[in-house]
């Protein structure tokens, strides 16, 4: 029951979107113009200055991030439907789980472009070790919208949810980013380096279980005025 | 799991934003085939009253009794039994009437499966039919006027046959003919056994709805009586304006 309920909003979520492309297409076109913006600003005569890539991916899967958070409650919150969900007779931490799924699966879609189009501004090697990139954005991904789905469902009767969204995500999801950034340099390094891959990965994976668990854990008694 | 339950009760419930207090030591208790009728000027508490007995928002102080239930631990179950219209109409504009109506089905387990029926009624048609919108089942809410929203969210709230029913305002954007129709509902779901707490500023709609009244005023109580002809002359002695 727990799992159709997050499905329900799930499935719900991607019929909104699927009608309104809204906060799909916004996510791309403000997470390809992050990137262009930094292609022009590190890249000289198509060298990247540094080893900027794995970081600028990371602020772009953030911003993006963010921003997908934000619209994706600013739609509960038109109507008040979150309190429709709220109210219904089920268990409220699977209303947070299917939320959280369908910013991962908007992000995930956003990772599709962003990949490829940092590694071919910056001429990164990104797919030299295309699954543990794959594990890498997937866990990164999960961890930096558990915490950001909680906050966005506590923020959403907020007059200021808009700049302290923000705020209160960034500070936490710190750890999120240097594993998703130091994991993916390692992948970028000339040979790849597995093993230091591989331990960030292992360490996202812990990051997720942490938040995922409080997020659950935390929902009712936060959404509950 | 549904827990059903006959009868709810406040028992001196209080209820604090930060300094503000919204509702104050307020007690009434109301039982099947009743119609509540909760009145009072702007702020005096009503839709914080509502919150609370939507499980919604917590007591501060006080306790609100689903029959021998308390929210706290019996929450989803009573939620079951539990339906709401408030001033915004939980509806999502970008979704078809029809799209709204089975996701909150499916939400309260009312969506019956396969065939879509539950003890041989397809609730989400019937919901369509009653709220006259089953020539545009289809189209999205958002091209909706405001009644026609109003008598979806009404639908909505009632789907799954709640036995608390809680409307705010339910009357707003409504012409004369669908007025008479939710009033007729109302009247009837009623008398088959639900509990229907109506918050509303419209005297005259109130009036020949409401059973019971209780009079509101700055998060206090000020009367809990029988409805009865006069409601506009009481309330003006009671509250003023």
């Amino acid at each position: 029951m727990f799992l159709k309920v997050a499905l329900l909003v799930l499935r719900k979520d991607v019929i909104i979107e699927i009608k309104s492309r809204e906060i799909l297409f916004t996510t791309l076109f403000f997470s390809v113009s992050c990137i262009l913006v930094f292609s022009f600003a590190f890249v000289s005569e198509g060298q990247a200055v540094g080893d900027v890539a794995a970081g600028i991916l990371w602020i772009a899967i953030a911003f993006s991030g963010t921003l997908a958070l934000g619209r994706t409650f600013e739609r509960e919150r038109y109507g008040e439907t979150l309190k429709a969900l709220l109210l219904a007779p089920v268990a409220r931490p699977a209303i947070y789980l299917g939320k959280l799924l369908g910013v991962v699966i908007l992000l995930g879609l956003a990772e599709l472009l962003l990949v490829p189009l940092v590694a071919l501004l910056f001429s990164a090697s990104l797919f030299a070790r295309p699954l543990l990139l794959a594990a890498l954005l997937l866990t990164g991904t999960i961890g930096f919208c558990a915490v950001g789905t909680l906050f966005a469902a506590m923020l959403v009767r907020a007059r200021t949810r808009d700049v302290l969204l923000p705020i209160l995500l960034y500070p936490i999801t710190v750890p999120v980013m240097i594993a998703g950034v130091r994991g993916t340099a390692a992948l970028l390094a000339a040979p790849p380096d597995e093993p230091v891959a591989t331990m960030w990965i292992g360490l996202l994976m812990s990051f997720d279980v942490v938040f995922v668990t409080l997020a659950l854990w935390t929902f009712e008694p936060l959404m509950t005025e | 799991m549904i827990a059903d339950f006959d009868q709810i009760s406040l028992v001196d419930v209080t209820r604090h934003f930060g300094r503000r207090r919204a509702v104050s030591r307020v007690s009434f208790a109301a039982g099947r085939g009743e119609i509540v009728g909760l009145l009072g000027p702007n702020g005096a508490g009503k839709s914080t009253l509502m919150g609370m007995l939507a499980t919604l928002v917590s007591p501060s102080g006080g306790e609100v009794r689903y029959g021998q239930r308390g929210a706290g631990r019996d929450g989803p179950a009573l939620r079951a039994r539990i339906g709401l219209l408030a001033h915004e109409l939980h509806l999502y504009p970008e979704l078809s009437a029809r799209q709204n109506l089975a996701f909150f089905a499916s939400l309260y387990g009312v969506d019956g499966g396969v065939d879509g029926r539950v003890d041989g009624v397809d609730r989400v048609e019937a919901a369509l039919q009653s709220a006259g919108l089953a020539d545009r089942a289809d189209d999205d809410v958002s091209g909706y006027s405001r009644g026609m929203r109003q008598r979806l969210a009404l639908e909505r709230a009632l789907l799954h046959g709640p036995r608390l029913v809680l409307l705010d305002e339910p009357f707003t954007g409504l012409d004369d003919r669908a007025v008479g129709i939710v009033t007729d509902r109302l009247k009837r779901i009623a008398s088959e056994g639900a509990i229907v707490v109506l918050a509303t500023h419209d005297l005259d709609l109130a009036e020949g709805l409401v059973t019971r009244l209780v009079l509101l005023r700055d998060g206090r109580m000020i009367a809990d009586e029988a409805a009865g002809p006069g409601l506009r002359t009481r309330y003006r002695a009671l509250v003023g304006g």
